[in-house]
């Protein structure tokens, strides 16, 4: 990278202003002639026989124009996909039709049973309560330890159990350490099913040009292309003749990561009726029917020495994956899998999964996505095993820290960890903390019967995603940049930003590089008519994958920048340096030129140096050589209440690695974000389905996420250890906040327990719950 | 959307005209907090909604030398920012700034929340605590009801059909008089899973005089924790712990739900008895 001034800058984000104004375009935004208001009918049970639908009184409200069933829409739109069932790495998995509109069977409540058009939102949901259906309620089954037992009833009747699949793996030699080890240190967890509540829930426009045979589709989604190509195959379409735009995305957290029933339903209804339709979700339908996350239960045994070396790990697993997959399901609790090493050597692993259908909506990737399960289950398990082996959890980590020489270091999960220094995070943080003196204030409390809580949390995780071979669909990035005649910059790039920042990050890197002023440089995302295929923003990938994308085709720009500045200049490329804006030979800006005046040249065509094409555009898709591994220590120190069980957040440490920083505030925000949302799960957040599966946490009444005044100021900080993975050195931090919290806070939380005996508690730490622990002893 | 008749009185008089008129049909419409969320999920669908904030006089926070008026239509953020409110009963803008939040108290009136009476309410905790008189406009004139007597059941106050509440006075404490507001927040909703109000007056010698205590979040509605304030009354803060052990005394249903259990609240009911009566004693010396 050249030298910079923009890059490594404090620079607010470009976005904020139109977000903040309230001039941003969402899909709600999006008023055409003639559009319609669907309302969707979803299932009030959780498992039921539908004996038959009547929609004619619906059919009869005036003003409504359409009512579509599963029956109407069966041979006419496609299943919903899922892109990880592959036989050879889910050894009998099931992979049961999902369609849009359920036909004789409802497996979870929410499902979409029928959908209604209307010529306003208001009659459309009157006409939900004019359909009739005629329901036959079975038994409902709302845990994976429900969908196992003998007798169970089956959801998928193709089959005879509620098997959905299997997964393994293993590295090393897990027998061998377990017989070498001097304890087995073993524990339940649990990771709660959790809801992901981005703050714009989801919603779809679709219009069809019959003239054209085209289908618009403009989807609050993180994957517009993805999207696309799913949509045509649902559809029968021509991928070419479906475009989809993702407008101003408000959050996703994963959750829009996906292909869901109203995007093709949308589609096909605008189309069939000739005239546009909009779908909105309310947030109790987006608590029913966007995708969950977590809901895996294991059993942990790890192989220690009298040391706290730990020699290996075994865990089994079930997961609770609900009625149906998404588009991701499987997939998910294998990137647990990969990183149960997490920051440590032992190298003898193993996990065997067995995931239930169970009627309940199905999970898929929420912030972080495998991987906090993972980290909250290693770092879990290092202060238990500093507890049974009454060690410090401090020295327990140390002694099993793969050490900052070992990278590239490969773990017992054949991961390539591309590099860090986990030491010098953990030294940092523990500094800013102050922890000898948190400690002496600790014992303090003790004696006044206040009960402090410490707790760590050195995570590693996986960002960057990914390599190809690695993703079932694609982990490639694309990005197109050209300078127009007057030299402003436009960028198009496949990823589909949603509030990550990247119109300003994308436009700092263009800005040093280019030599031009960030106001003149454009990002344009989201719209799949106007940017070449990309794969989406998920996985903390856009900056690490589809800024590197856009990082060559800027350097493809800059040389025929240069090699035309040279010729104009008399010079030669090699020559040619940035200077004020100029683009000089060294040392002489006064007879530079601007990058608009070459643009001119380059547009004009009659002034290029022989055998150069005119125009100023080039593209580069990248192919990523391995995953990026950002890591870090977070610190809490809390307070329990004795007498409550209420957690009070006294302070809260991150010192995060996440490579390279290209703007500190934004790594900042992501951090913020990042650290509340683990730490609702720690806290506060749980889905819960009651033993007829309806759900009992649906709204905001009683789901809890975490609020500003449940915080502390947070106090961050870095090390920078580059990737070598990409030429910017950056890794990513979308997740690295939620992955680090979890943990952090559930140690701290039994930390402060440890008087009363406590060794491990299951998330969320209600009051109620540390109350009763407290007074057990 | 269910289509009901909207109207807007400007007058109580005109209000209670229609209140008479519409019966079992309508519903008062105050701050909006509780029956427009119904609406919205069609739990209500009243056929006529009646709008009680153009009426005159009803938004009014006035404290007097004797008397504290709260208007029935004024916002949780009007008592809360009240200038005299601190220094005549504290425990009025305590309250008010424990519901919801911002938006919530800029919009949520007093009244709104007394008259739905729902029983993890703030409010109703400390008009108990306090003592609070309600004055009802009804079809036969207008009548007061005592906190104590108003509370009736889950979601069931006193108020009759055709009624409306009008008004909130307090007695400004005496002397020597101190009140606090202690509360655990639901943790989705802010709710109170437990929520204690209490109001001390001491003697000379330090004892307490008067002790109110209102507990809401607990039982099915609010409610005065009587043998707590007979254990206390001629006692000082030595006493407050073994009072508060009394806190649920005569409760026979708590409520429990996935939040907390019934034992959980009862026990959170005795912890805030206790704190909320040291401040409230602290506050008052």
């Amino acid at each position: 990278m050249p030298v910079s001034k923009s890059v490594g800058a404090r620079i607010k984000r470009r976005e904020d202003p139109r977000l903040i104004q309230g001039l941003a375009h969402y899909v709600d935004d999006i008023k055409l002639p003639n559009l319609l208001h669907v309302a969707i009918l979803r299932s009030p049970y959780a498992h039921a026989r539908i004996n038959g639908i009547n929609t004619d009184a619906a059919q009869n409200l005036s003003g409504v124009k359409s009512v579509v069933t599963g029956d109407d829409v069966k041979d006419v739109i496609g299943g919903i996909p899922c892109a990880a069932t592959d036989p050879e790495g889910f050894p009998g998995i099931k992979v049961p039709h999902h369609p849009v509109l359920a036909t004789g069977k409802v497996r979870f409540v929410g499902e979409p049973v029928a959908a209604v058009a209307a010529t306003d939102a208001y009659i459309a949901q009157d006409a939900l309560d004019l359909i009739e259906v005629d329901y036959e309620p079975l038994d409902a089954i709302n845990s994976a330890e429900a969908a196992f037992a003998d007798g169970a009833p089956v959801i998928h009747e193709d089959w005879d159990d509620n098997m959905a699949f299997t997964w393994s793996i293993a590295g090393g030699d897990v027998d061998a350490a377990f017989a070498e080890a001097d304890h087995v240190v073993s524990q339940r967890i649990d990771h709660q099913r959790l809801v992901p509540n981005p703050m714009e829930t989801r919603g779809v426009v679709a219009q069809y040009l019959p003239g054209k045979d085209q289908l618009n589709l403009w989807s609050s989604t993180q994957i517009p292309h993805l999207l696309r190509t799913q949509i045509s195959v649902m559809l029968s379409m021509a991928e070419n003749h479906v475009r989809v735009i993702a407008p101003e995305v408000g959050g996703g957290f994963g959750c829009k990561l996906n292909v869901y029933a109203e995007e093709a339903l949308l589609g096909h209804m605008a189309k069939y009726l000739g005239q546009p339709v909009k779908w909105i979700e309310g947030r109790r339908e987006n608590f029913l029917h966007t995708i969950h996350g977590r809901d895996q239960t294991g059993d942990v045994e790890l192989a220690v020495k009298d040391d706290g070396t730990i020699l290996g790990l075994n865990y089994t697993v079930t997961a609770d994956v609900g009625a149906y997959y998404q588009l991701l399901t499987p997939a998910i609790p294998t990137l647990t899998g990969l990183m149960l090493c997490g920051s440590y050597t032992f190298k003898n692993v193993q996990m065997n999964l067995k995931a239930a259908f169970t009627n309940k909506m199905a999970t898929d990737a929420y912030r972080g996505a495998g991987r906090p399960e993972a980290t909250y289950l290693i770092e879990r398990m290092i202060d238990v095993v500093a507890h049974d082996l009454d060690l410090d959890p401090l020295a327990v980590r140390r002694k099993n820290f793969i050490g900052k020489d070992a990278f590239p270091y490969e773990t017992g999960t054949a991961l390539a960890y591309d590099s860090g220094d986990y030491t010098a995070a953990l030294d940092k943080a523990l500094k800013i903390a102050d922890y000898e003196a948190l400690r002496e204030q600790q014992a303090e409390l003790r004696e006044e019967g206040r009960y402090l809580g410490i707790g760590f949390s050195t995570y590693v995780e996986i960002c960057g995603m990914g390599p190809s071979a690695a993703m079932p669909a694609g982990g490639w990035e694309s990005s197109t940049v050209r300078v127009d005649p007057t030299g402003k910059v436009t960028v198009l790039t496949g990823v589909s930003p949603h509030g990550q920042g990247q119109e300003t990050t994308f436009a700092q890197l263009i800005a040093d590089g280019l030599g031009v002023d960030i106001d003149d440089i454009r990002i344009i995302h989201g719209d799949t008519d106007a940017v070449q295929y990309g794969i989406g923003t998920f996985g903390s990938r856009a900056t690490a994958v589809g800024g590197t994308a856009m990082v060559h085709a800027m350097g493809k720009v800059k040389d025929k920048v240069v090699d035309i500045a040279a010729h104009l200049l008399e010079s030669n490329p090699q020559d040619i340096v940035i200077e004020d804006g100029k683009y000089c030979v060294q040392g002489a800006p006064e007879s530079g030129l601007t990058l608009g005046e070459i643009a001119m040249v380059a547009h004009v065509g009659v002034e290029l140096p022989e055998g150069t094409e005119p125009g100023l555009a080039e593209s580069h898709f990248f192919e990523p050589p391995n995953f990026t591994y950002p890591f870090g220590t977070h610190i809490a120190v809390v307070e329990v209440d004795a007498d409550t069980g209420e957690v009070e957040i006294e302070r809260y440490i991150a010192v995060d690695d996440c490579g390279n920083i290209i703007n500190p505030l934004i790594v900042e925000g992501q951090v913020h974000g990042g650290i509340a949302q683990g730490v609702g799960q720690a806290l506060y957040e749980e889905a819960i389905y009651d033993e007829s599966g309806q759900m009992i946490t649906g709204s905001f009444m009683d789901y809890a996420l975490p609020k500003a005044h449940n915080f502390p100021r947070f106090e961050l900080a870095n090390t920078v250890t580059p990737s070598p993975v990409n030429p910017m050195g950056v890794k990513g931090v979308g997740e690295a906040g939620t992955i680090g919290s979890t943990p952090a806070i559930a140690n701290a939380v039994i930390d402060a327990l440890k008087p009363f005996g406590v060794r491990h508690i299951d998330l969320p730490l209600r009051p109620e719950k540390l109350w009763k622990l407290m007074q057990e002893t | 959307m269910t289509p009901f008749d909207y109207h807007a009185p400007k007058t109580l008089r005109s209000a209670m005209r229609l209140v008479q008129a519409f019966g079992d049909d309508a519903k008062v419409l105050a701050g909006g907090h509780s029956l427009i969320p119904s609406m919205k999920l069609r739990l209500a669908a009243p056929s006529v909604v009646i709008d009680l904030s153009g009426v005159a006089g009803l938004k009014r926070v006035t404290a007097g030398n004797e008397t504290i008026s709260i208007g029935a239509l004024a916002t949780h953020y009007a008592v809360e920012s009240h200038r005299l409110l601190p220094s005549k009963c504290s425990l009025l803008p305590e309250t008010a700034a424990e519901i919801g939040d911002a938006q919530v108290r800029n919009r949520g009136t007093v009244g709104g929340s007394i008259a739905h009476a729902d029983p993890a309410a703030d409010w109703p905790a400390t008009m108990l605590a306090l003592d609070a008189q309600f004055d009802i406009a009804g079809p036969d004139g207008e009548r007061a009801v005592a906190a104590s007597d108003f509370f009736v059941d889950l979601f069931i106050t006193d108020l009759q059909p055709g009624e409306i509440l009008t008004q909130i006075r307090i007695a400004v404490p005496a002397e020597c008089s101190g009140g606090a507001y202690v509360k655990m927040r639901q943790s989705a909703s802010g709710f109170a899973l437990a929520g204690v109000a209490a109001q001390v007056t001491l003697d000379d010698a330090g004892n307490c005089a008067s002790v109110a205590v209102g507990v809401t979040g607990v039982a099915p509605a609010a409610y005065r924790a009587h043998a707590v304030e007979d254990a206390l009354v001629g006692q000082g803060i030595d006493a407050v712990a073994d009072a508060a052990a009394h806190a649920t005394d005569g409760v026979e249903e708590f409520q429990e739900d996935h939040h907390a259990s019934g034992d959980y609240r009862a026990h959170l009911a005795r912890v805030f008895t206790q704190r909320a009566l040291s401040q409230a004693i602290d506050r008052a010396a």
